[in-house]
């Protein structure tokens, strides 16, 4: 519960059909019983109707009135719930008592919905934790799905896909090379997002962030009990290290060019959240994961297929680069207070709401500009237009985002819609390209 | 007008099995009342409620002082036809020796009144501390009863002997 303003509390008790009237009894037990009752928000008091002569309270005796609603919803249970505390001393009026209020609390899960009211309870629940000795459990694969933010590796199976496909193209895709690609990659994605959240829990973004979704705020394990520091840290290092052995022997056996790109791509990773950089602190968060999750990748899995460098993955990726930084955009929005405190100055916290809006609708549109324009420029199969059929799932974000900004939990449909935009563009435009090669 | 009865009467235990929530009062560290509305739960002896770690603070005032009680005065929440009201005043101690999975064994009661608490369960992942909680068990010795509702009549009281 929340503290509220008095007049505030009384004004939403007086909607309510009766209250609740506790007190501590001469037996030390508490007592509640049910009342009628008429509030006064401005004169702060609540008059309680005739009481049993038996059940008053002592003349002056501190007093609680609650109020509570709820709404039945067969077969499911209930929802609507929302209830106001008050407190102060009673004095007899006839035959009823006349609460002056001198405090007041309360939830609404209108006003808070019941996963932030939750969040918000985390500091209490860990402590409590802490005292019985307990560590809250999920089983070891869920725990590992969450760590690493599993379901995101979308982000990087299209630029790597899309980078065996031009070398597919090229007439040199090698199926070795391209899973010792694939594997490095996610192992740097995977690495990076247990990197993001051990800093994230570090500057204190996360713990600021009452509004999580399975989109947005990371993947909570630390701030939940999940996971120990310790334990996330081994973990990203054991994915850092995997990256790290495959790049070099990659670079070795394909060529050392491999090295640099891959150097990059673990530098960018890095930098990401980092210190002293902290690029998503600077507001370049977007164009770091546009430049990892595109050109960085799509040019490494080339690379590695082929031994040469080339400019038709870098051009290729730029669509799907645009589109998983506008991932990354969308998902900062209900992080933008959290991110603020914790002076995590993404573009979302710079941005204005129309600003926002606005940057997403220029961006999604660059990015199918750039499918049009790079088949017209004959960088890319015509087949690749085959993305254009997203466009449709494009503008139902951009109205998403516009309608649900403010809101979290109803911004979710619109951040789901938002990842299903970059895989299924990018999973038409690869396709795109295998029609190209087979036909 | 008063009783001396070995178990929650049978009237009272009707509207505890339909309840979808009571308000519970538990006396905070400076000794005032302070109320949350939560399921109320039972077999008959024993009412049971249970609550998350993360509102874990009604658990600690319990913990410093079990004497509570619980009412069932709304009659929304309490869908009985006619309506009655109770206030059932007892001692409440916290279990907690398995936060994780102890108070599943309530599992059943509490499906069948919120059987949405099955799809929440499935979704346990996503909110993983909500389903950290600790058991309150009260013991009643005392229940306040409105045959008719009218908390403002006096009540018929019920002192519960025998009750383990």
């Amino acid at each position: 519960m929340a503290k509220l303003e008095v007049a505030d509390a009384i004004a939403r008790a007086e909607a309510y059909p009766h209250a609740v009237l506790a007190y501590v009894g001469p037996d030390g037990y508490p007592v509640n019983i049910a009342v009628d009752f008429t509030g006064s928000a401005t004169a702060a008091v609540v008059d309680i109707g005739a009481l049993d002569p038996d059940l008053r309270p002592a003349d002056g005796q501190e007093v609680e009135l609650t109020f509570s609603h709820i709404r039945p919803q067969p077969g499911v249970g209930y929802d609507e719930r929302r209830y106001v505390n008050l407190w102060g001393p009673a004095t007899p009026t006839g035959a009823g008592m006349r609460v002056a209020v001198r405090r007041a609390s309360g939830w609404d899960e209108a006003d808070t919905p019941f996963f932030e009211y939750a969040e918000r309870g985390l500091p209490a629940g860990r402590d409590y934790l802490d005292e019985l000795g307990a560590r809250p459990r999920l089983s070891g694969l869920w725990t590992v799905f969450l760590a690493t933010r599993l379901p995101f590796l979308t982000a990087t199976l299209i630029p790597v896909g899309l980078g065996g496909v031009i070398a597919a193209r090229d007439g040199a895709f090698h199926t070795l090379w391209f899973v010792l690609a694939l594997v490095a990659a996610i192992a740097v994605h995977l690495g990076l997002n247990m990197a993001n959240d051990l800093f994230d829990d570090a500057n204190g973004a996360d713990a600021a962030n009452v509004t999580p979704t399975p989109f947005s705020g990371g993947s909570r394990v630390l701030q939940y009990g999940l996971v120990t520091r310790r334990a996330m840290l081994t973990g990203c290092a054991a994915l850092y290290a995997v990256a790290v052995g495959l790049g070099l022997y990659l670079a070795a056996t394909r060529g050392w060019g491999l090295l640099g790109i891959g150097a990059v791509g673990i530098i960018l990773s890095l930098a990401y959240s980092a210190p002293p950089l902290r690029l998503v602190h600077r507001g370049l968060g977007e164009p770091v994961t546009a430049l990892g999750f595109g050109p960085v990748m799509a040019v490494g899995t080339y690379f590695a297929c082929t031994g040469r460098w080339s400019w038709q993955p870098v051009l290729a990726s730029l669509p799907v680069a645009l589109l998983i930084a506008l991932v990354l955009y969308v998902n900062q929005v209900p992080d933008r207070a959290g991110d603020a405190a914790s002076g995590k100055r993404t573009l979302i916290v710079r941005f204005s709401a129309a600003q926002v809006q606005a940057g997403y609708a220029i961006t999604v549109v660059g990015a199918f500009v750039c499918i049009v324009a790079e088949v017209a420029a004959g960088v890319t199969p015509a087949w690749t237009l085959l993305a254009l059929a997203t466009v449709p799932l494009a503008w139902r974000v951009r109205n998403g985002l516009r309608a649900h900004y403010t809101d979290p939990y109803a911004l979710m449909p619109t951040m789901q819609s938002n990842i299903v935009l970059h895989l299924a563009t990018g999973l038409l435009f690869v396709i795109g390209y295998v029609i190209a090669v087979v036909s | 007008m008063s009783d001396l009865t070995p178990l929650l009467p049978p009237s009272v235990i009707e509207l505890l099995d339909v309840a979808l929530v009571g308000e519970l009062t538990v006396i905070d560290d400076s000794g005032q009342p302070i109320t949350y509305p939560l399921i109320p739960l039972s077999d008959g002896n024993v009412i049971y409620l249970t609550s998350s770690v993360l509102f874990s603070r009604k658990l600690r005032h319990i913990k410093a002082n079990p004497k509570v009680c619980l009412s069932l005065t709304d009659p929304v929440a309490v869908p009985v036809e006619p309506f009655h009201r109770a206030t059932i005043q007892g001692d409440a101690r916290i279990v907690e020796d398995d936060v994780h999975e102890g108070w599943e064994r309530l599992l059943p009661m509490w499906r069948a009144k919120e059987p949405a608490i099955d799809f929440l369960l499935k979704k346990r992942f996503g909110i993983p501390l909500f389903f950290e909680r600790s058991v309150i068990e009260i013991t009643p010795h005392r229940v306040l009863w409105w045959e008719d509702g009218r908390a403002s009549e006096p009540a018929r009281v019920y002192e519960l002997a025998g009750v383990s």
